[in-house]
């Protein structure tokens, strides 16, 4: 089993086909969508594929350290232009075409028009343990 | 015969007053507890024994002997062991009110005081607070560690404020639930062991303002999560017996005569309940109520929803006036000020607040409410333009 993160963006990943803001979909398709999403993440579970889920605030900022026992300096809040996170699932699934398959469904979650989104997510396998055999 | 955990769970307090009246220091003791409570909830399943408390309090006493092995232990080891209380030591209601008040002792954090009351009052394992509180079990076991290293030198003797116990109970309320503990029922049966060991009116207050948000619970959320607004909820459903004994039990305690804000914050719930439609709500007297909080706790959260309260007694344009003295920044003030800008008939205005209210939510369901409240709006605005001459 591996185990894969699927990154999904406010901002910064291509374009998707069905691109409508939520705001503009009617009601009856904003609850298909989350209907579709939490079914989605259901059948995951029941196949034991389903790791976690969450989702992120789209408010954040930047932070570093600076030094010498002052206060960290942050900027924010993030700029218009900035790749933006909406949040993620992990799943640990059979191989990186199973991630494929799973990423493809939930990037066809319908939308406006009850068509299906068709947004780019982001698919990043796992770093893993150091096998306990190497030769 | 069956183990009841609920049962098993109110003799957790009990048995660590008695080990903590035997000497024992209340850190170790309440670890030697939890050891005791899940020997119990693996082994009683087939075989309880006849008397539950005496069983657990000399499984938790053997495991804080196992625990200790300092010189100071070993003398109280010495002392104890041949002149132990006979099994079955009871301890009293005060011995229990004064665990509720060190597990809420004012130099805890939030998370640790709700942490610790869970597990020494509440009888709950690590785990089951690890799972509610969605945080790994060694996490949630090393705050309740570090909570308890806080109070070391406290005295357990010590009287005190209930303000902090029931602010910890209402933290615990209003999590709602996941995992396999549901802390709002929980957090009722702790409010209502309070509120039996004590006169002070606001735990009965607090109990009430429960037990009456409770009763509303299965109709706030649809099957997939989603938020179900007051004026949408199916009252059929609300639980008439939970209500019931909320209005009792406040009435009880208005009658004492010390207001505080738990109570008049379960006057205002109760007015919700009695109303038999949203329309037919008495805003007038909810607008008092919350009048009477300001005067208590005069909080940006208070204000805000007096807000949304004067709204609906005298119109969106006075609602909009009151919450103009709600500070910027408030939680939920940009969906209240979408929701008095939609009844005031500024869609467009509403339709933008409802977006910004969606981006600021700070929970799912909230965000996809919001959303869908712009959607909704959006679309009327979109038929209005279809249907408009010309």
């Amino acid at each position: 089993m591996a185990k894969y993160l699927l990154l999904k963006h406010y901002r910064g990943a291509p374009a998707a086909v069905n691109d409508v803001p939520m705001d503009r979909w009617t009601p009856d398709e904003v609850d298909a969508h989350i209907r579709y999403m939490g079914d989605f993440a259901a059948r995951l579970e029941a196949s034991g594929e389903f790791v976690d889920g969450q989702a992120l605030a789209p408010t954040g900022m930047w932070v570093r350290s600076d030094g010498g026992g002052r206060p960290p300096v942050t900027d924010g809040p993030f700029a218009e232009t900035k790749d933006l996170i909406a949040g993620w699932m992990i799943i640990d699934v059979d191989s990186e075409a199973r991630a494929i398959e799973l990423a493809g469904e939930l990037s066809s979650a319908p939308g406006a028009g009850g068509a299906p989104i068709h947004e780019w997510l982001e698919v990043r396998p796992f770093l893993t343990e150091p096998p306990t055999m190497t030769d | 015969m069956e183990i009841d955990e609920l049962e098993l769970r109110s003799l957790v307090p009990r048995a660590l007053a008695v080990l903590v009246r035997r000497g024992a220091d209340f850190a170790t003791a309440e670890d030697a507890v939890q050891d005791a409570l899940l020997r119990a909830l693996h082994t009683w399943a087939g075989d309880p024994p006849r008397d539950p408390m005496a069983w657990l309090v000399t499984v938790a006493w053997r495991a804080f002997l196992d625990r200790t092995r300092s010189e100071t232990a070993r003398r109280i080891r010495e002392q104890r062991v041949d002149a132990e209380p006979a099994p079955g030591a009871t301890s009293s209601d005060d011995d229990t009110l004064q665990l509720y008040v060190l597990c809420a002792h004012p130099s805890l954090s939030a998370a640790s005081a709700i942490a610790l009351t869970l597990r020494a009052v509440g009888g709950l394992t690590t785990r089951q607070i690890a799972e509610a509180y969605l945080v790994p079990e060694a996490t949630m076991a090393q705050r309740i560690s570090r909570a308890k290293r806080t109070l070391a030198g406290e005295r357990f003797e010590r009287p005190g404020d209930l303000t902090t116990v029931m602010r910890v109970l209402y933290l615990v309320f209003n999590e709602g639930y996941s995992g396999d503990v549901d802390l709002a029922a929980e957090a009722i049966r702790l409010a209502r062991q309070l509120a039996a060991t004590t006169t002070d009116p606001e735990a009965e207050g607090l109990l009430a303002l429960m037990l009456l948000h409770h009763a509303r619970r299965a109709s706030r959320t649809r099957a997939d999560g989603s938020i179900v607004t007051l004026a949408e909820q199916d009252r059929e459903r609300w639980d008439s017996t939970l209500a019931a004994e909320g209005i009792d039990i406040l009435h009880r305690a208005l009658a004492r005569d010390r207001l505080g804000e738990y109570q008049a914050q379960a006057a205002i719930a109760a007015l919700h309940v009695d109303a038999p439609t949203f329309a037919e709500t008495d805003w007038v007297q909810i607008v008092e109520w919350y009048d009477e909080l300001s005067a208590i706790t005069d909080t940006p959260i208070v204000r805000l929803n007096r807000a949304l309260a004067v709204g609906e007694a005298d119109g969106a344009p006075a609602g909009l006036a009151a919450l103009a003295r709600v500070p910027a920044g408030t939680a939920r003030r940009t969906a209240a000020a979408a929701h008095l800008h939609e009844r005031n008939g500024e869609l467009e205005l509403a339709a933008r607040l409802y977006v910004d209210a969606a981006r600021e939510a700070t929970n799912v369901p909230e965000r996809t409410h919001q959303t869908r409240q712009a959607a909704r709006v959006n679309q009327l605005l979109a038929r209005r333009l279809d249907g408009a001459p010309g």
